[in-house]
């Protein structure tokens, strides 16, 4: 197995590289004034509302220490929830409570939290533990997202999202994040979630890896991960590319869930999105950028245009 | 012309001009390109603080004279409606200030270059000297005799009398005589002189200045000459060693006082030091101010100033080595410039202490800092806890290395405190999170990065170019400016996705 592999090749598979990525897509296309609404994922969520993007349902938002005082009995008349830091990046500080027993919650992993635990992370997150810089934040509380059928067998304790990068209004690429024990439950691909690179026309899986290494198998389940396919694929990248109209950023990471009984939902935004996608997927994303880039003013202005656009373009690889 | 050529063009400019300029310069002032090719010379400053009263002032200051080792050229002195000569009194060369009227604080300043030369047999004494006469209470009295009976035995000469009284003041304990003694006497030189001239040995108490690069506000200290086979010998009250060091510089040697003030109060002197490399014919050429480059070079400053630019020159270096190491490199670090500050601090405490330390404060920090998590403070009063808490520790380690014989715990108050609280709230807050394999990368990724700033930091040859030649930070500055466009792939991603080579099925 070699080990490296050297620039020339890169460059050949189109790999966009961290410093191409910051300087030629990033500060390119993307507003610094914009950053704000996707960094704040209460903002997102109140702009998604506005231009009619589905998003889990919000039951309750933390702003205040003293707040936290009195959770206990406002969490206690739901079932299970999402606690989400509003400025949080990378999953961090998520705590996904399953179900109520007696007097204390279940965790998706199983453990065990009191009124106490809970209103301890509560105070960390609003001081800041989760937030760039440490500045104040607040706390979301969401609905559970129940996952889609299609995935039952595929994921560890958490639910898979589906990642899509929009440059322009364009879909451009996709991948599939499955939790594994690895990661603990956590979708992040370096925390060692599987990454299942989807084609762009089918949502059917191209390729899947795990900490960089390609698989067949969902390493705890044993499910054959090239058996998935997206149901409702050309709906979801339809939402995926009104996320830009949305927020005006050029290069767009769009993380996605599959309801059960909702369908596809928006759960948050990334205006500096990874590379491992490429790895997931098997191929660079430089030329399809640069094909969306060629494409100069003649961009359409629906996004079914858009999608349709891709789905035809990117479709061969 | 698009914005990319005139980006380039802006970069080609800047390098060029600090290429031209430091040319000029050569060319100017002769100041050679490679160290090595010129003397070193020591820039010593005298700096006397004191608070007139009033009335006249006058201060008399002793300089150094016939050195063994030095030779002293351009000496200076800046103090502002002073008079100032320097006066000759028997051998004893001493710079005088005088003042009809001054109050409040005042600034004098002596300043003299010292050029190492050969050690020059010092001409003899024009009469011998004699051994003090010398009072003692009668307690010790009865504890001198005794320890000079003792050292006696075991030494033939005044050189090994004096080597053996100082080892027997340095055993701790070990001769109550000599604590005793030593507990009633001004300092360990003082009672050494007081011992020998007991002894009708000639002695006398001297000054001497360690040299060190770029050390402010340095006091002198107080050593001991022995006066045998014609000619003065140093001793170091301790160590014992006989002769003088490369490095120290013999302030002080005779007559009266170090200062005498009259007319005012609060008086005190310290000292700068700087080692300048000057090339040979430069310094024939004593007249200094008739180039533009001197008048507009940083050796015009205050020397003080000139040691804080010696370390401030070397930050673009640094800055450099940040930006290399992240955008082309790819290393992940702790804190994009802490590196640069960590650097800073080896430089100072030389490599191996200062790593033992900075990592010894960092692991016990991040222990306390997992207490510290159990408390469920809110953040910014974790942060200060922390300030406090790493303050202790630092202590706590001088104290440790104090007491086990090594004088670099001292040294560590160097690292910059409130980047070491943050670094530690950082890493625990990774660790937490991401796992210790993170807090390892990005530690490790910043030592790394620490550790080749430093090995180029403290090259002597960029030490005397970022110095001597300032102007070549603009190529620098043009380097950093050129890879801030860089976007090809980083070394760390040629590896990160070599995976997308490998098929899969």
């Amino acid at each position: 197995m070699r080990r490296w592999v050297t620039p020339q090749r890169l460059e050949r598979y189109g790999m966009l590289g961290m410093n191409a990525r910051n300087l030629a897509f990033i500060q390119r296309y993307n507003e610094r004034s914009r950053f704000p609404l996707v960094d704040d994922k209460l903002r997102t969520k109140l702009l998604a509302e506005e231009y009619g993007v589905p998003t889990p349902s919000l039951r309750l938002v933390l702003r205040a220490q003293h707040q936290v005082q009195r959770v206990g009995s406002r969490l206690a008349a739901l079932e299970g929830f999402a606690m989400k830091p509003a400025k949080g990046s990378g999953g961090k500080g998520i705590w996904v409570i399953q179900r109520r027993d007696e007097d204390a919650w279940v965790k998706a992993s199983g453990v065990r939290v009191g009124l106490a635990d809970l209103q301890r992370h509560l105070s960390n997150t609003l001081a800041g533990l989760y937030s760039l810089g440490g500045n104040p934040d607040a706390v979301l509380v969401e609905d559970l997202i129940s996952a889609d059928d299609c995935f039952s067998g595929y994921s560890f304790e958490g639910v898979p999202d589906i990642r899509v990068v929009v440059f322009r209004g364009y879909p451009v690429m996709a991948m599939l994040r499955l939790s594994t024990h690895d990661s603990d439950g956590k979708a992040n691909l370096h925390q060692g979630a599987v990454g299942v690179g989807l084609a762009l026309d089918s949502g059917r899986c191209l390729r899947a890896v795990q900490f960089g290494q390609p698989l067949t198998l969902h390493p705890d389940t044993g499910r054959p991960l090239d058996a998935i396919r997206v149901p409702g694929w050309r709906e979801l990248l339809v939402l995926a590319a009104r996320c830009h109209d949305m927020t005006g950023l050029g290069y767009l990471g769009v993380d996605l869930v599959l309801d059960r009984q909702q369908g596809p939902l928006l759960l948050e935004l990334n205006a500096r999105p990874g590379l491992a996608i490429q790895i997931a997927n098997g191929c660079g994303l430089l030329p399809r950028l640069r094909r969306v880039e060629a494409l100069g003013d003649r961009r359409l202005p629906e996004p079914a245009e858009r999608v349709a656009w891709a789905m035809e373009a990117f479709a061969g690889s | 012309m698009n914005p990319r050529a005139t980006f380039f063009a802006t970069v080609a400019l800047l390098a060029a001009s600090g290429i031209l300029v430091a040319i000029l310069r050569f060319l100017e002032t002769g100041t050679p390109f490679l160290p090595g090719q010129e003397r070193s010379v020591w820039q010593v400053e005298a700096r006397v603080d004191l608070v007139a009263l009033g009335g006249p002032v006058s201060v008399s200051l002793s300089v150094p004279e016939d050195l063994p080792q030095f030779s002293v050229t351009q000496e200076q002195a800046a103090s502002p409606g002073f008079g100032f000569s320097i006066v000759e009194d028997g051998g004893d060369r001493r710079a005088e200030w005088t003042r009809r009227e001054a109050s409040g604080p005042q600034s004098l300043y002596y300043s003299a270059q010292f050029l190492p030369r050969p050690r020059a047999p010092a001409a003899p004494p024009p009469r011998l000297p004699r051994a003090e006469p010398v009072f003692w209470s009668e307690v010790q009295g009865t504890a001198a005799a005794e320890l000079l009976a003792r050292a006696g035995e075991t030494s033939s000469d005044p050189l090994s009398l004096a080597r053996e009284l100082v080892k027997l003041m340095a055993t701790r304990q070990g001769d109550q005589n000599a604590a005793l003694l030593l507990n009633q006497a001004e300092s360990r030189a003082a009672l050494l002189n007081k011992l020998l001239n007991d002894a009708d040995v000639p002695a006398r108490q001297v000054l001497a200045l360690q040299l060190e690069d770029a050390r402010r506000r340095q006091d002198l200290k107080p050593m001991v000459e022995v006066f045998h086979a014609g000619e003065w010998t140093l001793i170091d009250p301790q160590t014992g060693a006989a002769g003088v060091p490369e490095d120290l510089l013999l302030w002080h040697r005779k007559g009266r006082s170090l200062i005498d003030v009259s007319g005012a109060r609060q008086s005190r002197v310290n000292f700068s030091m700087l080692r300048q490399s000057v090339p040979a014919e430069t310094l024939a050429r004593a007249a200094a101010g008739d180039s533009a480059f001197y008048k507009v070079g940083l050796h015009s400053l205050p020397i003080e100033e000139q040691g804080m630019f010696k370390m401030l020159l070397l930050l673009p270096l640094g800055a450099m080595v940040v930006v290399f190491m992240r955008v082309l490199v790819g290393v992940r670090t702790a804190g994009t410039f802490m590196p640069i500050l960590i650097a800073l601090a080896f430089l100072q405490t030389s490599l191996l202490p200062g790593l033992a330390s900075f990592i010894s404060v960092v692991a016990l920090g991040l222990m306390m800092r997992g207490y510290l998590s159990r408390l469920n403070l809110l953040l910014v009063a974790r942060i200060a806890t922390l300030i406090v808490l790493v303050i202790f520790i630092i202590s706590a380690l001088s104290i440790l290395g104090y007491q086990l014989g090594y004088s670099t715990g001292m040294i560590i108050t160097f690292f910059p405190m409130i980047i070491i609280a943050w670094t530690i709230e950082r890493m625990s807050i990774l660790w937490e999170e991401e796992g210790v394999r993170e807090v390892l990368i990005q530690g490790t990724g910043s030592l790394v990065v620490a550790i080749a700033a430093y090995a180029l930091m403290r090259w002597p040859l960029v030490q005397h170019l970022t110095f001597n030649f300032p102007e070549l930070n603009l190529v620098l500055l043009a380097a950093i400016l050129a890879m801030g466009q860089y976007t090809g792939y980083k070394l760390s991603e040629l590896r990160r996705f070599h995976a997308i080579e490998e098929d899969w099925r």
